[in-house]
């Protein structure tokens, strides 16, 4: 597993409750990754924030419902709640959608309140997000941000 | 190159004649022609699953040294290199010893499958991750291996074999499941009339939600099922001829979310619509704002509908909504530990309810995460 960390930025939003973002999309989630995400937040007493990225295809309103994805998400959620139940760290589920992956990733970090970003870059075709993301992500949120490589073959998906 | 098709045999607990069934599929394809091979099975020293096997092709295992014993695991590149037309492999939640390919051996099924080869496999209800958590609590067992939901929605064919938990305890007894020393302490403690029950009901739950997913049209370019055979059978308008509608009772804090999936489960099993209910007494705080919002998006991405009242009396408010939107079914959060004189004076939320709606069913969503349970204010009187 390899990672990279940046500084966190002084203006980075921080109101006492440590709030550690984990972002995710319908292609699965890395086991491992999710371990260090809940392990961060046990070790500093902080709130899980799972995000799952939905896409909006195109031809369909921004808001529309999107039940396949919902299936995926529902599953997914309730499995970091499982996980994180074990490790005894709270959770604040999240869903956010965009037209793409990143748009969802951009709204997320626009609203939502958090202290860290803790994420999976793809390994091979598994779960995670590519490299274009990561590069995106390390310019554009503050806060600090671990970047985790997991294992491509361990992956928790929705049904 | 076409992906295969996979046909999965659901049962809700070992001994209930999976393998049996698939060997009996597998034997029809052989007899039509096919080139029918057994990638993998377990025969756990059952003489007719055994009998079954006799004519078909078992392919060789592969022999794997892992912490100084030998073990036997799925031949993956030997199916590959066969590709049979037909491959039957057991127990596909599965982890693989160290040293092969994939993990899992539900990931080796993949790869068979993208080579074009079909895949008949099987599985025990217990082992679908999402419901790892309540078949624990239902049974007081948590297993280990368990199977990403994805797998079972993605299979081209899902057949549940089911027995009542009566005629499986008599499989046991008679020593068709197990070997005889073994029969006592599996009736001890996992094959009890109730664990098996609950299985039972969460297998056929577990189908019945499979087959709602196939009649919901596809809104996404996400490929879900890629390659898959089945149909889809677009008819929304019958899933909800039978007038159910669901009402989630939620406050604005983070264990709602579990509440709305809940119930958001429910609504899809039933065909449903669901209606998300809060009752402020007063103007929001900032915290309940931000866990409003969220709410708001997942309630949006569910297709849900998320309704704020204002209202001093939670019981009155829910009542005149549940009415108005012609609720069947309630579901809320645990009501928090009363003392007596409060239970005296005033009953609970969930009874005045019952009292006031007694056409609905009312179900209480256990709250399961340790750390949540600090957090959770209980929702208003």
């Amino acid at each position: 597993m390899s990672w990279m960390k940046r500084e966190k930025q002084p203006n980075a939003p921080y109101d006492g409750d440590k709030r550690i973002l984990f972002p995710f999309d319908a292609h699965g989630l890395a086991p491992s990754a999710l371990d260090a995400a809940l392990r961060l937040a046990r070790s500093q007493g902080g709130t899980l924030v799972p995000v799952f990225l939905a896409r909006v295809p195109r031809q369909l309103p921004i808001d529309a419902a999107l039940p396949r994805q919902s299936q995926l998400a529902v599953p997914m959620q309730d499995a970091v709640e499982q996980r994180a139940a074990e490790y005894d760290v709270p959770v604040d589920s999240r869903i956010e959608r965009g037209r793409s992956y990143r748009h969802a990733l951009r709204l997320t970090i626009q609203s939502e309140r958090f202290d860290m970003i803790v994420l999976a870059a793809a390994a091979g075709q598994g779960p995670g997000f590519n490299a274009g993301d990561v590069a995106w992500l390390l310019a554009n949120a503050p806060g600090e941000i671990v970047v985790l490589r997991p294992a491509p073959t361990s992956v928790i998906a929705g049904g | 190159m076409a992906r295969g098709h996979h046909k999965i045999f659901l049962g809700m607990a070992a001994g209930v004649g999976k393998t049996y069934r698939m060997l009996q599929e597998g034997q029809a394809e052989a007899e039509t022609g096919r080139d029918v091979v057994i990638g993998y099975l377990e025969p756990h020293e059952r003489p007719a699953t055994a009998q079954q096997a006799e004519g078909l092709v078992t392919l060789p295992r592969r022999g794997i040294s892992y912490r100084g014993n030998r073990v036997e695991e799925m031949d993956l590149t030997g199916i590959l290199e066969r590709a049979p037309e037909l491959c039957l492999i057991d127990e596909l939640a599965h982890t693989n010893a160290p040293g092969g390919l994939h993990e899992k051996r539900f990931e080796d099924v993949n790869d068979v499958l993208a080579a074009g080869i079909d895949v008949y496999s099987t599985v025990n209800v217990q082992h679908l991750e999402s419901l790892n958590d309540q078949v624990s609590e239902l049974t007081g067992i948590r297993v280990r291996e368990t199977l990403p939901d994805a797998v079972l929605a993605s299979a081209d064919e899902l057949v549940l074999v089911d027995i009542t938990p009566e005629s499986l305890i008599e499989r046991l007894l008679a020593g068709k499941v197990y070997r005889p020393e073994a029969i006592q302490p599996a009736l001890d403690n996992f094959f009890k009339i109730e664990n098996l029950s609950a299985l039972r009901e969460v297998a056929l739950r577990q189908l019945a939600q499979d087959v709602e997913a196939k009649r919901l049209p596809s809104e996404s370019g996400l490929a879900l099922r890629p390659g898959s055979r089945r149909e889809r059978l677009i008819d929304t308008q019958a899933q909800q001829a039978i007038g159910e509608r669901l009402l989630a009772l939620i406050t604005p804090h983070p264990g709602a979310q579990r509440i709305v999936r809940r119930a958001w489960r429910s609504s899809q099993r039933l065909g449903a619509e669901l209606d998300i209910l809060w009752v402020a007494r007063a103007t929001p705080t900032a915290e309940q704002s931000e866990q409003l919002e969220a709410l708001r998006r997942l309630a949006s991405v569910l297709g849900a509908h998320l309704l704020v009242e204002q209202g001093d009396d939670v019981a009155l408010v829910t009542q005149r909504v549940a009415r108005e939107r012609n609720i069947t079914y309630l579901l809320m959060g645990p009501p928090h530990e009363r003392g007596a004189i409060a239970r005296m004076l005033r009953p609970s939320l969930a009874m005045r309810l019952l009292q006031a709606l007694p056409g609905l069913d009312l179900r209480i969503v256990a709250n399961r995460t340790r750390a949540a349970e600090r957090d959770i204010p209980e929702i208003e009187l």
